[in-house]
């Protein structure tokens, strides 16, 4: 029996990588069994068009960005221009002037138009990171399709709104 | 009843004409049979593949076209009949175009021995599992043949993976049925199924008998290069495998052929571990024409088995799957045979 010695038999670790294959194999059928078993409960599917209605995206999804105004028709955007320097493929464009400010009385650079280009966005989210005043963000909305490309050109600040007070102390 | 009806065809056709014409006539017949049953039983399986692997993945797969998504698979294939037959200037264009025919003829040829019921068999020789077992191994042919003509790196190398793994796994399950064949000391698929009255052979066999069905799932798996066996397509390493460069209804021939090919090894299995159309206990033995349902049934669970598989595992790496089937397979499997044998020998079969 001296052959035996050094024959695979005699090396337990081949019986052991048997036993061990087929419990992990069995581990990870029994783990996707139960999925099928559940998969009504769990389904993740969105029935898109049906529930149209009552559709919320998950949290971090990336629609597109907008900028949110509050009931006085406010915005947090000072025009500092510098989510059009983090956009690296130039989708954001600033336009600004300088106006006076009736508080103060002093000439200062207020935005004119953030003109956002939806067309050109990669949803790449460094504009978002890079906005001192947090006032752009994720928008829910993906149903962007239009007609013509000039509609994906968009002012997100609305016309008249102005400046929050309090942002840029 | 089925076979009061085939019979009454038979003499109504023998009547009607000469011997020889109406032979060929019932041939021609039982050929167009077999063509749709293969073409709807292909679209069925998968739609069936396609709604499974989604309820494993937490989806709903495919439930727009028709009721649950009934007709999705048939829209596909109108759509792919619809599609123009591209092909590359380089490839070797008689190869080429013959490749799809080479599979899809050989996945034809494996179903007429299948028996689905009592006299529901197109083509019983007395050689029933070694024909098979050569008829799986001329479809590697079709896959090696694409993969050459094709003229497309990936092409290749999936071929040269589908015949380095097909002409290994064949090993296996030809010894893992020959384990069985030992109780059965016929190749008859008829007279293994007529066997298969005192019990089924993964019972009569009981130890080894379960041991070959493992053995014969596995290889059976990675015969019809499904996942985790799917080196041959690797959508991840090589676009689409030895399919790469075709597209509409050769596409289409491939693609049947790969699921009609999982029903056969599926039904392989069935007829020879599960008895076939035999029913559970003999408890619809009394209606023959339930063999039918019967035979499918199991076939249809053995799919189910090798779905579950897909969702399941990972791919092996080349070196991995010739590791297994070298190193482990073979071995168990020879071993197995000879403890098959001393039961056999023994009489320590399980009968009822
Ligand atoms: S998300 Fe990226 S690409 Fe889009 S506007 Fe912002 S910085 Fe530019
Ligand atoms: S959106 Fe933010 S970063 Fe861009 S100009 Fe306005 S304040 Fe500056």
């Amino acid at each position: 029996m001296a052959w035996l010695n050094n024959s695979i038999l005699e090396d337990m670790g081949y019986f052991s990588d048997i036993y061990q294959g087929i419990k992990s194999l069995l581990t990870g059928m029994s783990i996707t069994g139960k999925y099928f078993l559940n998969f009504r409960k769990g389904s993740i599917t969105q029935q898109y068009p049906e529930n149209r209605e009552t559709l919320k995206m998950f949290e971090r999804f990336r629609g597109e960005v907008i900028m949110p105004h509050d009931e006085n028709n406010e915005h947090r955007c000072t025009g500092c221009q510098a989510c059009e320097i983090a956009c690296p493929n130039g989708s954001i464009e600033i336009i600004w002037d300088r106006q006076l400010d009736e508080e103060s009385g002093k000439k200062k650079k207020m935005i004119d138009k953030h003109i956002y280009h939806l067309g050109m966005c990669t949803m790449c989210g460094l504009c978002i990171e890079a906005c001192p005043t947090d006032a752009i963000k994720w928008g829910q909305n993906f149903e962007n399709s239009v007609y013509d490309r000039k509609y994906l050109d968009r002012v997100l600040n609305k016309p008249g709104s102005k400046l929050m007070k309090g942002v840029e102390e | 009843m089925l076979l009061s009806i085939t019979k009454n065809i038979h003499e109504w056709l023998f009547s009607l004409m000469p011997e020889n014409v109406a032979s060929i006539v019932e041939m021609t017949i039982i050929a167009i049979i077999y063509l749709t049953g293969f073409a709807v039983a292909g679209l069925f399986l998968v739609l069936m593949e396609r709604r499974i692997a989604a309820w494993f993945q937490l989806r709903r797969g495919p439930n727009r076209v028709g009721f649950h998504g009934i007709l999705q698979t048939i829209a596909d294939a109108l759509k792919l009949v619809s599609k123009e037959l591209t092909g590359t200037i380089k490839a070797d264009k008689f190869l080429y175009n013959l490749a799809p025919y080479f599979v899809i003829i050989t996945a034809l040829l494996a179903l007429s021995v299948l028996p689905f019921t009592q006299d529901f068999q197109a083509f019983d020789i007395n050689i029933g599992i070694l024909f098979l077992i050569a008829i799986s191994s001329i479809g590697v042919i079709g896959i090696l043949l694409a993969g050459w003509s094709s003229n497309n790196k990936f092409s290749l190398i999936g071929a040269m993976r589908s015949g380095v793994q097909t002409i290994s796994y064949e090993l296996s399950v030809s010894l893992s049925l020959l384990t069985i064949v030992l109780m059965t000391g016929t190749l008859q698929l008829s007279e293994i199924v007529e066997v298969q009255k005192n019990g089924w052979l993964i019972v009569q066999g009981h130890i080894p008998a379960v041991i070959a069905f493992m053995i014969y799932m596995i290889a059976g798996t990675a015969e019809t290069n499904r996942t985790p066996f799917d080196l041959v397509e690797a959508e991840s390493e090589l676009g689409a495998g030895f399919h790469t460069e075709y597209s509409g209804m050769k596409f289409a021939y491939f693609f049947l052929a790969e699921f009609i090919n999982m029903f056969i090894i599926a039904s392989i299995a069935t007829t020879v571990f599960f008895g076939a159309w035999l029913s559970p206990f003999g408890i619809t033995e009394s209606i023959p024409l339930l063999g039918i349902f019967w035979f499918l049934a199991k076939t249809f669970v053995i799919v189910f088995l090798m779905m579950w598989f897909r969702w399941s595992f990972p791919r092996l790496r080349i070196d991995q799957i010739l590791t297994l089937e070298w190193k482990y397979l073979l071995p168990i499997n020879l071993v197995n045979l000879v403890v098959m044998a001393v039961i056999v020998w023994l009489g320590l079969t399980i009968q009822f």
